[in-house]
């Protein structure tokens, strides 16, 4: 045991963090600014463009995979394009597992977003706007506080899933050590080349990590109802 | 001035459409002369433009904010006044609405009368044209509802300010408005004081709203006199019917007890069915000698309940000549 932890090479714990944490800023902004989106839509709209949101989170992570693969390809015009003239490259890059992770992670985040808008009380945001409140101080100043706690809830979950993401980021960013092996990823590798210990460890550390974000996540939920609930 | 009409009638869409929460299909609103929708020269001014001030049914507090925080939302935006005078105006409302001492509390740590004043400080803080009061009473139990009653018109009248008040409860509004409008279906049925519409309603659906239980078809015999269809006596008026009178009316606190029968205004009566209020009788009644005729209520307190209570129901019923009302459909 000794012997294999002085020879492990840390590397997936960061790249699996850092995914994490960049793929959870992504879909935090994107979910939100979703949400509202969805929210002003007409009812027919509505139903399409969830559906289309929330596909990712119904669909096998390779289908994802599949499709950003089609898009970001140096073989495709917009992935070639991007190399060319940005010299961005999402293909077996540490770039890729983000936006992988950010694909798939996305949906929980705009979900819990949404939810956590349609609970606010209607007549909070009409006394805004009779008290001269510009809808841009409601949003801010009312909306997102009130909806504080689901939308903590909705970047834990978000965070946690980008973390364990594991079939759209093989697929888009293959799987490099030391730039592009997450944990996931990891320890689907160390299975296949017959490591026990070394995956079994893995497996040990992102449990610990993903029960460690769901306590968090369950105080934060309770912290927060006792400003924002209701009588 | 006050909304009154049955649940579901479009009184608080009509507050609704005067704040600028939602947006009328036709029509016009002006406040003191200052139009604020207008369908025909598109009109309508946001709601953030319009001063008018609304005090939901459930106050609409901001849970994410304190008292004090509530209070000065409206201020927030405002580069003419100083940080100063932010304070000041909203220490003022504080005290105004003996909210001292609960500035930094959140909305969820407050009962229920103090959760309104708060909204009300909010909104006199706006110093809005005119305050809209969305059926202020109906969430609360009777007991907090007669001193916030008393509390909230006692604050608003101080202010100084005009408001219009919406609610099903009548007592509410002949308390605390000078003027009535009556709703029903969306659609004014009549305005004007409210002494005198409860007094003299005129229209028969005027009257239902007021409270009016007995109402009955008529048949003109002369000018003074005329047939109830509905409870089969024979009525003497003291106004004069016209042809446009269809309907007689009586409150049901109105009606009298009477010994003997007379030949006009008194019936024989038979008791359906008897309901005992700790301060009020209500008895509902029919005709004894009509047998198609429909019920009549009769609401007895005081001492009038008392005699009644202790002896026995009288044979008798007399509906006064002076408190018919003739009405129109």
């Amino acid at each position: 045991m000794t012997e294999m932890l002085k020879s492990m090479d840390w590397s997936p714990l960061w790249i699996s963090l850092k995914t994490g944490a960049a793929a959870t800023i992504l879909s935090f902004f994107a979910g939100i600014f979703a949400a509202r989106l969805v929210m002003k839509a007409g009812n027919r709209t509505k139903w399409v463009l969830d559906g289309i949101l929330t596909l990712p989170l119904v669909l096998p992570p390779t289908v994802a995979g599949f499709l950003l693969l089609l898009l970001f390809s140096l073989k495709r015009p917009f992935g070639n394009m991007l190399y060319v003239h940005f010299d961005i490259k999402f293909v077996q890059t540490w770039q890729g597992c983000v936006v992988a992770a950010a694909a798939i992670a996305f949906p929980l985040m705009y979900r819990n977003a949404r939810a956590a808008f349609e609970q606010v009380d209607e007549n909070l945001i009409y006394a805004g706007r009779t008290l001269g409140m510009s809808e841009m101080s409601i949003f801010w100043k009312v909306i997102i506080p009130v909806a504080s706690p689901g939308i903590a809830s909705g970047t834990i979950l978000a965070f946690a899933r980008a973390l364990g993401e594991y079939g759209a980021t093989a697929m888009l960013a293959g799987n490099i050590l030391g730039k592009t092996r997450t944990i996931a990823v990891a320890i689907a590798y160390e299975v296949s080349a017959g490591n026990y210990d070394v995956a079994g460890f893995w497996v040990v550390i992102i449990v610990l990590i993903s029960f460690f974000i769901v306590v968090c996540m369950n105080m934060a939920m309770a912290q927060g109802s006792i400003k924002s609930g209701r009588w | 001035m006050g909304f009154l009409g049955a649940s579901g009638c479009g009184k608080s869409m009509t507050l609704k459409c005067i704040a600028g929460i939602e947006r009328p299909d036709e029509g016009r609103i002006a406040l003191d002369g200052r139009v604020l929708y207008d369908a025909a020269a598109d009109i309508n001014i946001p709601p953030q433009k319009r001063r008018v001030g609304y005090l939901f049914q459930n106050y609409a507090l901001f849970p994410n904010m304190t008292v004090e925080e509530n209070i000065g939302v409206s201020l927030h935006k405002n580069r003419d006044l100083k940080k100063e005078e932010k304070k000041n105006l909203i220490a003022e409302q504080i005290a105004n609405l003996h909210l001292k001492g609960l500035e930094k509390r959140y909305p969820k740590q407050l009962s229920g009368g103090q959760q309104q004043r708060v909204a009300l400080g909010r909104i006199f803080a706006y110093s809005p044209d005119i305050i809209l009061l969305d059926e202020p009473f109906s969430a609360l139990d009777a007991y907090l509802k007669d001193s916030l009653q008393y509390e909230l018109f006692r604050i608003l009248k101080e202010m100084g300010s005009s408001f219009i008040l919406v609610s099903h409860n009548r007592d509410e509004i002949y308390k605390f408005c000078n003027d009535l409008i009556l709703y029903e279906d969306g659609h004014t049925i009549m305005s004007g004081r409210t002494k005198e519409i409860f007094k003299n309603p005129v229209k028969k659906e005027a009257a239902k709203l007021t409270g009016c239980k007995n109402i009955t078809r008529i048949k003109k015999i002369n000018d003074y006199e005329a047939l109830s269809l509905d409870w089969g006596v024979r009525l003497r008026t003291r106004e004069k019917i016209t042809e446009k009178t269809a309907y007689i009316g009586i409150r049901a606190h109105q009606l009298l007890s009477a010994l003997e029968d007379k030949e006009y205004n008194t019936i024989r009566i038979k008791v359906i069915k008897q309901l005992n209020g700790p301060f009020e009788l209500q008895l509902i009644l029919k005709n004894a000698s009509c047998r198609e005729g429909s019920e009549i209520w009769w609401l007895l307190s005081g001492n009038e309940m008392d005699i009644v209570k202790k002896a026995e129901i009288p044979d008798y019923l007399y509906f006064p000549p002076e408190e018919l009302m003739l009405l129109e459909s």
